[in-house]
């Protein structure tokens, strides 16, 4: 039992970053490497904050902020000259701006991972199951962003020109949707649920290092086309699909050393059976 | 007021040494139907897509009812009043056919509503959303799609997704409606009773029409006057009697005897 809500709130967490992906995905039409290395940001941000300030909250709203800006700047230094360009430059630059991403996080803090406490909450008994509240916070307080993103997304009028923009962003501009400020709003939506992420990954492993991004990035990039990239539900479900099988794997002495290689065996497995991922959309080709 | 609609002044475009189009002069009035025609490869698409915004003319100039356009992006060049649809269909194919003419409202000042407003939903975002909902459904009501308004525009039989693509470009609220083949894949049926739309959405939405087409049947039937293009030049220009009987015309479609 524990194990499994220890996995829906990985997975969770997962969830909100395989959503910066799969948006990104579907309205760039990139793949941002450096969306990894936006959580790494958020953590600096909290560590830096709590250092100056002490006052969680305050440390919390630093990190969205500090990311959804660096994730509009990206964007708009980096991606948007580009524009037009080759898928593989731009993906090639992605890497590049998570190297660059890394190594400045290196040079101002150095390459040790640093224990970062942002809050103790302490764990609950249920009969004979022990839970964190860190778990059941992080595990609520996603389904409410994934919610509420899910709201957005279909019932709002920049929602729909986001969609729009996804499906055939020639036509979209033809219709008069400013295709250069939506994208730039992804990036931002994007990399403010990294760092929402980057609070959560905190809660459960309190410490970060200038690396700290690339796994959970390169999971949740996983989740993403899991679940089918470009596809919002599908990431979530990815998400925590994932999530849910790493912490069973982990619960099970003998397939504990093989959870990694089993969460990317299941990748290609999927893929195998449905090439577009769980929810992904046929393309169909029209003559 | 200006005179015309829309009018090009040499307007032209090469592509590396490729003439595409060279010394386009159309000079539309409001209210008409104009045709654009021309064998394959004469440069008609091209002239829509320097019209649109999404080539940038080498030469020439493009004044919209006497405002100069040529050189604005395609979003700027759609909210100053061009709207278009496509040769290929170019719905948004997984998204709800009412959606697809929300998309195409939504660049209107008057539904203007601040990312702020629709985050936390505060009234004014409703009311808004309501205004967007009813004028999509009185659109689709005008072209018979009302029932469809759900189901995914990819799913709709070919002459509706043609008729949606249109009241998804009236939806921007344009000035000018340009048509790219909208006969193309229709049987004659279908064709007469498109006629019958264009013809309609001229009188019920004053609109100025420029339309691309093969259909000679359409063209003969609606257009009022008629610019001929071949190898990216204009070949002739009049009314459909003068041009369908130009010797240079009849060449340029069936080749020299």
């Amino acid at each position: 039992m524990s194990t499994l809500i220890d996995g829906l709130s990985l997975g969770s967490i997962y969830a909100l970053i395989a959503l910066g992906y799969t948006m990104v995905y579907g309205i760039a039409k990139m793949l941002n490497f450096a969306h990894g290395d936006i959580i790494m940001v958020g953590t600096y941000a909290i560590l830096t904050t709590m250092a100056l300030c002490g006052f969680p909250a305050v440390a919390i709203v630093m990190a969205v902020i500090v990311c959804t800006i660096l994730g509009i700047v990206v964007e708009k230094v980096a991606y948007k000259p580009l524009r037009g360009a080759s898928p593989l430059a731009v993906l090639i630059t992605a890497i590049g701006v998570s190297y660059l991403l890394q190594s400045i996080a290196q040079l101002i803090y150095g390459a040790k991972p640093q224990p970062v406490t942002l809050i103790n909450f302490g764990h609950v008994t249920f009969g004979s199951t022990t839970l964190n509240i860190s778990t059941l916070v992080t595990l609520g307080v996603a389904a409410v962003i994934m919610a509420g993103l899910t709201v957005f997304i279909k019932k709002t009028k920049t929602g729909r020109a986001m969609l729009a923009v996804s499906e055939d962003r020639g036509a979209a501009e033809l219709m008069g949707i400013p295709v250069n400020k939506v994208i730039t709003l992804t990036f931002g939506i994007g990399s403010a649920l990294a760092a929402a992420a980057s609070v959560f990954y905190l809660l459960q492993i309190p410490a970060t290092s200038p690396t700290v991004g690339s796994l959970p990035g390169i999971k949740a990039f996983t989740a993403a086309v899991i679940g089918g990239i470009g596809s919002i539900p599908g990431a979530m479900i990815g998400g925590i699909l994932l999530g849910v099988i790493e912490k069973v794997c982990m619960s099970i002495p003998a397939l504990n050393p093989y959870t990694t290689a089993i969460e990317f065996s299941l990748l290609i497995v999927i893929l195998l059976v449905k090439p577009t991922g769980l929810l992904g959309k046929k393309r169909r080709e029209k003559v | 007021m200006a005179e015309y609609v829309l009018e090009t002044k040499n307007l032209g475009i090469s592509f590396g040494g490729l003439k595409a189009a060279q010394d386009v002069n159309l000079k539309i009035k409001k209210n008409q139907i104009y045709g654009l025609i021309g064998p394959n490869g004469a440069g008609k698409t091209t002239v829509f897509n320097m019209l649109t915004g999404v080539y940038k003319p080498t030469t020439g100039e493009i004044y919209l009812c006497g405002e100069r356009i040529d050189g604005h992006g395609q979003e700027e060049i759609n909210h100053k009043g061009i709207a278009r649809t496509f040769q290929n269909i170019r719905l948004f194919n997984n998204m709800s056919v009412i959606r697809n003419v929300l998309v195409g409202l939504s660049n209107q000042p008057e539904y203007k509503c601040g990312l702020f407003t629709s985050m936390f939903r505060l009234p004014r975002h409703f009311k808004v959303e309501k205004a967007m909902r009813d004028r999509a459904k009185e659109l689709l009501d005008i072209f018979g799609l009302l029932e469809e308004r759900n189901n995914l525009a990819c799913n709709l039989p070919y002459g509706k997704q043609r008729k949606l693509e249109i009241a998804r470009a009236l939806a921007t609220n344009p000035k000018l409606l340009l048509l790219d083949e909208p006969a193309a894949g229709m049987n004659p049926q279908e064709t007469a009773e498109l006629m019958d739309t264009i013809r309609f959405v001229r009188e019920h939405f004053d609109m100025t029409i420029l339309l691309i087409e093969h259909d000679m049947s359409l063209v003969a039937g609606i257009c009022e006057e008629i610019t001929v293009l071949n190898f990216g030049q204009t070949l002739a220009h009049g009314s459909v009697e003068e041009v369908l009987h130009n010797s240079e015309v009849i060449r340029a479609y069936l080749g020299d005897d």
